[in-house]
């Protein structure tokens, strides 16, 4: 028997007027994925997940967390579903663990569910923070109270939208072993983030967007494979023009530091004596294996 | 307390609690401010007009102020309560925290109205509690007084619903407040009778619903009044659906809320 999906998207838009913001998603997203939404700004990634969330209504199609329809079954629908928004918000009358209590409730949750939300504040190093009023939190704290209320309910599917923007290290660590450690117990996590090498240790697959669109769907060892072989960063010295020989294979350039895509180690050598022939120098040279970042600055500047 | 409430019933309950928690943490500005503020407009009226008016056959023109005053703080306080909450949440971005929960839109109206009612009712109560020290005031309806001040304070719970889902930012409430709710309930009858305005004014005030709020309100505690208590409780109570009806619809649609 086939496992009901922890998201299903079905043929969903959205449009703002003349602006189409979605056009047509078509996503699953199995139980117990960590998976990540990658994009550039206004790729549609937020419209997505406050879609979801129902914080916003589609134009048409379909979304369903855990088989229910976010529409018709909303309240079966956002039961299972913790999302932690993009903004620093809070309220600020109440201390962190008044928040994240009444945020239990208004999902019925009780006095039964104290314990957890005593877990939450203390995996997420807010246990100093619990009786601080929310105002007075450092945005680095604000950030982790704000995760604590999407997961005050123990919902199994958390969306965390931007969650690390903005934030130190420490809470980075902190706040990512938490998360891996509820994805072990079951929980589906969905990413979505700008750290794309986050997404890279983190996620077992990853969706990309482009101007309300999916451009890539895969799991993150297949979308590596897109970029075949190594990457090799020369620095040349200043004011130096490549050879024609070479320069179709550079992949990006940043000022005088050229990324060349090689398809095996070999042509590191090629590159050398082309160099060499035109009698440039280099003052900096770094073999690289491909990583997401590269993976979505193809897929995405050629979509 | 919680633990009595059942599980269906918890969502709407805490939105409640926490509206409550929310006005009690500042009742400095909540409840003590508009209690001095009616209490500063008793001492002045009372002291500049009490040999000068009598409105009615044997109430003198303090005690005739008092309801008036009460319930006009009862009105403003139920409006202000629903209205900011909503105006600061939105405006703050808080509201997602219950728009990303499974609440009902009606569950959300009833729990915000329930606060209204009891942010009106607190004040309304504290003024007329140190009133009373100083002014025999005789009660004559307990059941008018009550559903007056139940059913009004619900009516503008209500209308500060709709105010704070419509308004996007300050100015724009207190746009509601200065040019909607002071001069209705400043002309609806709390510092005078309306027989003693001219007949034009007499007419304009049967259109402001805050007059029977007041009047009737009123008549709970001197059996006189300008309008049959009965007329005045159908005006309120049909109001208050009305408006109900309206928040209703703007929560149901998720106008300003959810796009």
């Amino acid at each position: 028997m086939t496992m009901t999906p922890a998201i299903k998207i079905e043929q969903v838009t959205k449009d703002f007027g003349a602006l189409k913001a979605l056009k047509g998603i078509d996503l699953s997203i199995e139980q117990g994925e960590f998976f990540a939404l990658l994009g550039p700004n206004g790729a549609g990634k937020s419209t997505l997940i406050n879609l979801l969330a129902g914080l916003l209504r589609p134009s048409s199609g379909k979304l369903s967390v855990m088989g229910h329809d976010v529409v018709s079954q909303y309240a079966q629908a956002r039961q299972l579903l913790g999302v932690v928004p993009q903004e620093l918000v809070f309220d600020p009358f109440f201390n962190v663990r008044e928040m994240l209590r009444f945020q239990a409730g208004y999902f019925g949750r009780g006095p039964e569910n104290d314990a957890w939300v005593d877990e939450v504040i203390e995996s997420l190093g807010l246990t100093d923070k619990a009786h601080v009023n929310m105002r007075r939190l450092s945005g680095g704290m604000k950030r982790r109270a704000l995760i604590a209320q999407a997961l005050a309910h123990k919902p199994p599917v958390i969306v965390l939208d931007e969650p690390t923007a903005g934030v130190d290290v420490e809470l980075r660590q902190t706040m990512w072993a938490f998360i891996q450690r509820l994805n072990r117990e079951g929980h589906t996590i969905i990413l979505t983030t700008h750290y794309l090498e986050e997404a890279e240790v983190l996620c077992s697959r990853v969706a990309m967007m482009k101007s309300g669109q999916i451009v890539a769907l895969d799991t993150t060892a297949n979308l590596l494979k897109h970029i075949p072989g190594k990457q090799l960063r020369v620095t040349m010295a200043p004011g130096s023009a490549l050879p024609a020989g070479i320069a179709a294979l550079v992949r990006h350039r940043d000022g005088d530091v050229y990324t060349f895509a090689l398809n095996d180690v070999a042509q590191v050598a090629d590159v050398m004596a082309e160099l060499r022939q035109a009698q440039l120098t280099f003052t900096d040279m770094q073999l690289l294996e491909a990583d997401l970042e590269d993976v979505f600055v193809d897929m995405v500047g050629r979509a | 307390m919680s633990t009595l409430i059942s599980a269906r019933m918890r969502g709407p309950w805490t939105l409640f609690k926490k509206e409550l928690l929310r006005f009690w943490r500042v009742s400095f500005q909540t409840v003590a401010a508009p209690v001095m503020t009616a209490l500063l407009y008793l001492l002045i009226f009372s002291h500049v007009l009490d040999k000068h008016v009598q409105v009615y056959d044997g109430v003198g023109y303090t005690a005739f102020l008092i309801p008036g005053l009460i319930m006009m703080s009862v009105l403003q306080n139920a409006f202000a309560n629903s209205s900011s909450s909503l105006i600061q949440s939105k405006v703050m971005g808080s509201i997602i925290f219950v728009m990303l929960t499974p609440l009902s839109y009606l569950e959300f109206f009833l729990a915000f109205l329930a606060a209204s009612i009891i942010r009106g009712l607190v004040v309304g109560l504290c003024i007329y509690l140190v009133a009373i020290i100083f002014i025999d005031l005789p009660i004559a309806h307990h059941g008018y007084i009550l559903a007056f001040a139940f059913l009004g304070s619900a009516l503008l719970g209500a209308f500060g619903i709709i105010a704070g889902i419509w308004a996007d930012k300050f100015d724009q409430m207190a746009a509601f407040q200065n040019f909607i709710i002071m001069p209705l309930s400043f002309l609806s009858g709390v510092f005078y009778s309306i027989h003693s305005l001219p007949p034009v004014w007499q007419t304009v005030s049967h259109f402001n619903p805050f007059f029977y709020m007041i009047d009737g309100f009123r008549y709970g505690f001197f059996g006189q009044g300008d309008i049959s208590p009965a007329v005045s409780l159908m005006v309120v109570g049909v109001s208050f659906l009305l408006l109900s009806w309206l928040a209703l619809r703007m929560l149901k649609s998720g106008y300003k809320l959810r796009g």
